[in-house]
């Protein structure tokens, strides 16, 4: 252990206690902790005192207790609200992150899910004594079915990677159960990165497709890999350069054509809901992010909920249980609304129980408010308003660094290049998104799809009104005016965030991914594993 | 103008205007004309907030819910009592509403908070690695066995029957997506895992051994003896465990897991009729490279200042594409703060202090039940036990505003007459003397 090490080991609880500008300093909860301080009193016990050496055999009992926090209930509130002021995000402000769609997070939403009836619900609860929450998962896969032209719907998978581990599953059961089988599946070169992950957890080797001078998926490329080895191609569409591949037919028949399923990655449906159904262009699985579209806060990374809906070839496969509707007796007693677990060609599970109800709560809710037209023009203004945005950031003194990828009308989204930037001015894309940062805006997601040099992805959503679009087309051209200048000032963003430029590359050479504890006996190597002035023993 | 929405005819107006199209409509000229929709949605109209509020409202009062009954129904999710602050933190918008901290400068709050939580997790599990959460418990199961895969690059899963059953579903179903078959060994008599049924079905292609601590029936395993066989062959030990009453427990990590997985609700989380919770997953750090999900670390800035990044992230999907570790992206942060938030409001101390308040409420409700019991050994927090007249005790006991537990015929068939009881720090001493006396009395009606 080096010297630095040495005094920030010693002296970082210390000065957490009696620095009354701890604050500004980075302190985790274990460093504010005090031998004594507790938050939780224990109900009063009226059991028998026994103790637990004569309740659990000794090779059972823990022997050391584990190092959690000793701190008091307005010191753990001052810590994580502390913490929370660390963090920009969406209430706050413009959060343009591409393929995320961070559009608001109705307030209402959180009122309802808090429902007793809804949140201190058990999942194994009969079905007699759940009606209500059966009923609404009923409603919520008939309106997401509906959206997507695609009558079955499975609400089970976690989150849109979870969804489309499903569709892949799906697809392996719908071709053996036909006695076919496929080893390839096909993903464009423009996919998010979880359509290849899925692949390979799914059994299935990758192959990709190009993509045209349209930005659509090469139609020769797709025609050339597609053969009876293929058992899907999946598809964004919009896809992630915000382009509606008007070829969508046409690829349909080909991928149909060979036997393979088309799948229908869902990031990207808040720009057709009401507009144009992945079920009628053909699409046989699609997963929704109940995050993205249907306005589930995204909770700085989850929870979300990634249903699927399928059509009628793909349906006796689907996760069970299914949430059915049962004629109920004439008198009108007895449950309408049944987990149907008696399903023989299911896939079987993909998770504990039913799904992340709290969020199907949330979506359905949204559902309700907004009814079909409401979506519709969700869609509408989140489309109008990336073009908007677009004909901004095409203006010629922006556009001259920042060339749009594909120049044509776009949907919910677009990708810019910051190749000019980089050329003419010396800064990269990442210089443009840090200094971003400075102005109180989050950045659009960058280096990202990877075919296009230096990207970034911008993605207003529909909630965002006409002047916050226009002062962020004034905050690209002024940190671009600025570049013309001084180029270094971007390069050595952001200057104003509780932190600057983070040592990542560090960070993953040697990873300190948990507080050190001494001596803690899980906790082989510390010493050695640790950087220059990491915290250490308490 | 939608409901959210901002845009006034004037604005439209002038947007349209800005990018040079006549109508809306043109925005959507190259959606070719078969694959639009040319009628509304088949949806029900719009609805005003209150009334969303009233119709969800009255959906939710169609439940009967933990509040509504006294309940000892438990199976993998649990009625703890959840304390005002962590509604109070998860309310803020800063941890509500940002997304995956793609830009650690202004995500610090949350990527210190997954960096908290990754070691509280490792505390509680004696395992030196953990990621920021993953979604649930039986999906980190399957998780943990894709791990084992590539690990190993062996076929063979083992697993034994005292794992939740949607934990073992769960596993099957992901385990033919990664092209591995799953072999299960039955418990013994008295209800625990039984070392040599796995020893007989571990071999030289088994990647990994499956165990649950406490196991479906709330045995406490011996996990030490259970390991051994696998350690053997060079298979992966690994334990989904209920995180919670591990403040009493013998961490896995210390008795030999190479992997603790597991459902975080029991750690601050609503039941929610099944989500959204959180699912951890720690490991020795041997597999720190491989682990799934994302995982914060700590580093410096460019003034020297402490700060936190999302660290190992070539692992990932963003990065790694199809040779990524795992496809997850979207996680369940949100949660995993209501479980460090949780751990820290019961402390060191509360946290053993709840352990042995569960474990003592199971013991005397074992004892006060006076039914054969299914699982005679250790139990901390559930016990299984036969009920001569189970349609009757439920009858009544429903009748009365008590659900009883788990009928485990629903998913072993072997314990035709099994009940699964769960104890929390909710259910007192009242409640279970009344549980107690209903069984009695139905127990005297059948003999009668």
């Amino acid at each position: 252990m080096n010297e630095q090490n040495a005094i920030d080991s010693a002296s970082l609880p210390n000065r957490s206690r009696l620095d009354p500008r701890a604050d500004e300093h980075t302190v985790t909860i274990y460093e504010r902790s005090v031998e004594g301080r507790r938050a939780f009193t224990a109900p009063v016990d009226e059991v028998p005192e026994v103790a637990i050496e004569d309740l659990l055999p000794a090779w059972a009992v823990r022997e050391r207790p584990a190092e959690l926090p000793e701190v008091s209930e307005p010191e753990i509130v001052r810590h994580f609200n502390g913490l929370s002021k660390k963090n920009f995000d969406l209430d706050t402000g413009f959060y343009p992150l591409g393929s995320c769609t961070m559009k608001h997070n109705p307030k209402l939403h959180e009122r309802v899910a808090a429902l007793p009836g809804h949140a201190r619900l058990h999942p194994l609860q009969d079905s007699e004594y759940a009606q209500g929450a059966l009923e609404l998962m009923y409603r919520l896969q008939g309106a997401l079915g509906e959206i997507a032209g695609l009558p079955h719907v499975s609400l089970q998978p976690s989150a849109g990677s979870h969804g489309e581990l499903a569709g892949l599953l799906l697809t392996r059961a719908y071709h053996e159960d036909r006695g076919e089988h496929r080893h390839k599946v096909l993903t464009p070169d423009t996919a998010h990165g979880t359509n290849p992950a899925t692949v390979t957890m799914a059994g299935y080797e990758v192959v990709k497709v190009g993509t045209d001078d349209h930005g659509g998926v090469d139609i020769d490329d797709l025609r050339a890999k597609a053969d009876s080895d293929v058992a899907c191609l999946m598809l964004t569409n919009p896809n992630t350069l915000g382009l509606f591949d008007r070829n969508i037919e046409e690829i349909a028949g080909i991928v149909h054509g060979v036997g393979a399923t088309l799948y229908y990655d869902g990031a990207n449906l808040n720009a057709v809901m009401g507009i144009s159904r992945p079920g009628d262009m053909g699409f046989d699985i699609v997963h929704y992010n109940l995050h993205k579209s249907f306005t589930q806060p995204h909770g700085g990374g989850g929870p979300g909920a990634g249903p699927i809906a399928v059509s009628d070839r793909i349906e006796p496969y689907l996760p069970r249980p299914q949430v059915v509707r049962e004629a109920g007796p004439c008198n009108g007693s007895g449950p309408l609304f049944a987990l149907d677990n008696d399903r023989p060609k299911s896939i079987g599970k993909m998770r504990g129980f039913q799904g992340n109800f709290g969020v199907f709560v949330r979506s359905y809710a949204y559902i309700c408010s907004l009814g079909g037209e409401g979506l519709k023009e969700a869609s509408e203004t989140a489309v109008l308003n990336a073009n908007y945005l677009r004909a901004r950031l095409g203006e010629e003194d922006i556009a001259s660094y920042l060339p749009i990828a594909f120049d044509r009308i776009c949907m919910h989204e677009f990708v810019l290049s910051g190749r000019g930037a980089r050329d003419e001015l010396g800064i990269k894309t990442l210089d443009l998104a840090k200094r971003m940062l400075d102005h109180q805006v989050h950045p659009p997601t960058v280096y990202f799809p990877l075919l296009v040099e230096e990207a970034l992805m911008i993605e207003p959503t529909e909630t965002e009104p006409k002047e916050r679009l226009d002062h962020f087309a004034e905050v690209v051209r002024s940190i671009l005016r600025e570049a013309r200048e001084d180029p270094e000032i971007a390069r050595n963003a952001p200057y104003t965030t509780p932190v600057r430029r983070l040592d990542e590359a560090g960070a993953a050479k040697r990873p300190v991914v948990r507080q050190g504890m001494g001596s803690n006996p899980g906790d082989p190597g510390r010493a050695a594993d640790k950087p220059a002035g990491a915290s250490g023993a308490l | 103008m939608s409901r959210y929405t901002s845009a006034t005819d004037a604005d439209r107006a002038a947007m349209l205007d800005a990018i040079g199209v006549g109508s809306l409509e043109d925005l959507f000229a190259e959606i070719p004309e078969a694959v639009r929709l040319r009628r509304p949605l088949d949806l029900p109209p719009g609805m005003a907030e209150q009334e969303v509020f009233d119709h969800l409202s009255s959906l939710a009062a169609r439940n009967r819910h933990a509040d509504s009954e006294v309940t000892f129904l438990g199976a993998g999710m649990y009625d703890h009592y959840v304390p005002a602050l962590i509604d109070s933190i998860l309310g803020r918008s800063e941890f509500l509403t940002p997304y995956t901290p793609y830009q650690p400068e202004i995500s610090q709050g949350g990527l210190q908070v997954m960096f908290e939580f990754q070691t509280a997790i490792s505390e509680l599990t004696g395992l030196a690695v953990s990621n920021a959460s993953v979604y649930e418990g039986p999906s980190a199961v399957a998780a943990a066995g894709y791990l084992a895969k590539q690990e190993t690059k062996r076929t063979k899963l083992v697993v034994s029957r005292g794992l939740h059953p949607h934990s073992r579903e769960t596993l099957v179903t992901h385990a033919a997506g990664y092209r591995m078959t799953v072999e299960e060994a039955p418990l013994r008599a008295d209800g625990a895992s039984d070392s040599d049924a796995l020893a007989a079905l571990i071999d030289d292609d088994t990647a990994a051994v499956f165990v649950q601590q406490p196991n479906f029936l709330g045995t406490v395993e011996d996990l030490e003896s259970l390991g051994g066989a696998a350690k053997r062959t060079g298979a992966l030990f690994v334990v989904a465990a209920d995180p919670l009453p591990l403040g009493i427990l013998q961490p896995p990590g210390e008795l030999g897991a190479d992997i603790c997985v597991g459902e975080g609700q029991t750690l601050g989380n609503r039941l929610d009729f099944g989500g959204p919770s959180f699912g951890f997953f720690a490991a020795d750090q041997r597999f720190i490279r491989k682990m799934p999900g994302r995982i914060a670390g700590e580093t410096r800035d460019v003034d020297g200042k402490r700060g936190f990044v999302l660290t190992l992230q070539t692992r990932e999907q963003h990065i790694r594409r199809e040779k990524a570790t795992h496809n997850i992206c979207t996680a369940q942060a949100l949660n995993a703060l209501a479980g460090v938030v949780y751990l820290s409001w019961l402390g060191k101390r509360g946290l053993v202090e709840m352990g042995e308040l569960m474990a003592r409420r199971t013991h005397y409700a074992r004892e006060s039940l006076g039914l054969e019991a299914i699982n005679p050994g250790p139990v901390v927090r559930e016990f299984a036990v036969r009920v001569p007249d189970l349609d009757g005790l439920f009858e009544r006991a429903r009748a009365e505003g008590l659900n009883p537990g788990y009928r485990l015929a629903d998913t072993y068939p072997e314990y035709e007459d099994g009940l699964l009881v769960a104890i929390t720090e909710r259910r007192t001493r009242a409640d279970i003397d009344r549980l107690a006396a209903l069984v009695g009395s139905v127990r005297e009606g059948a003999a009668a």
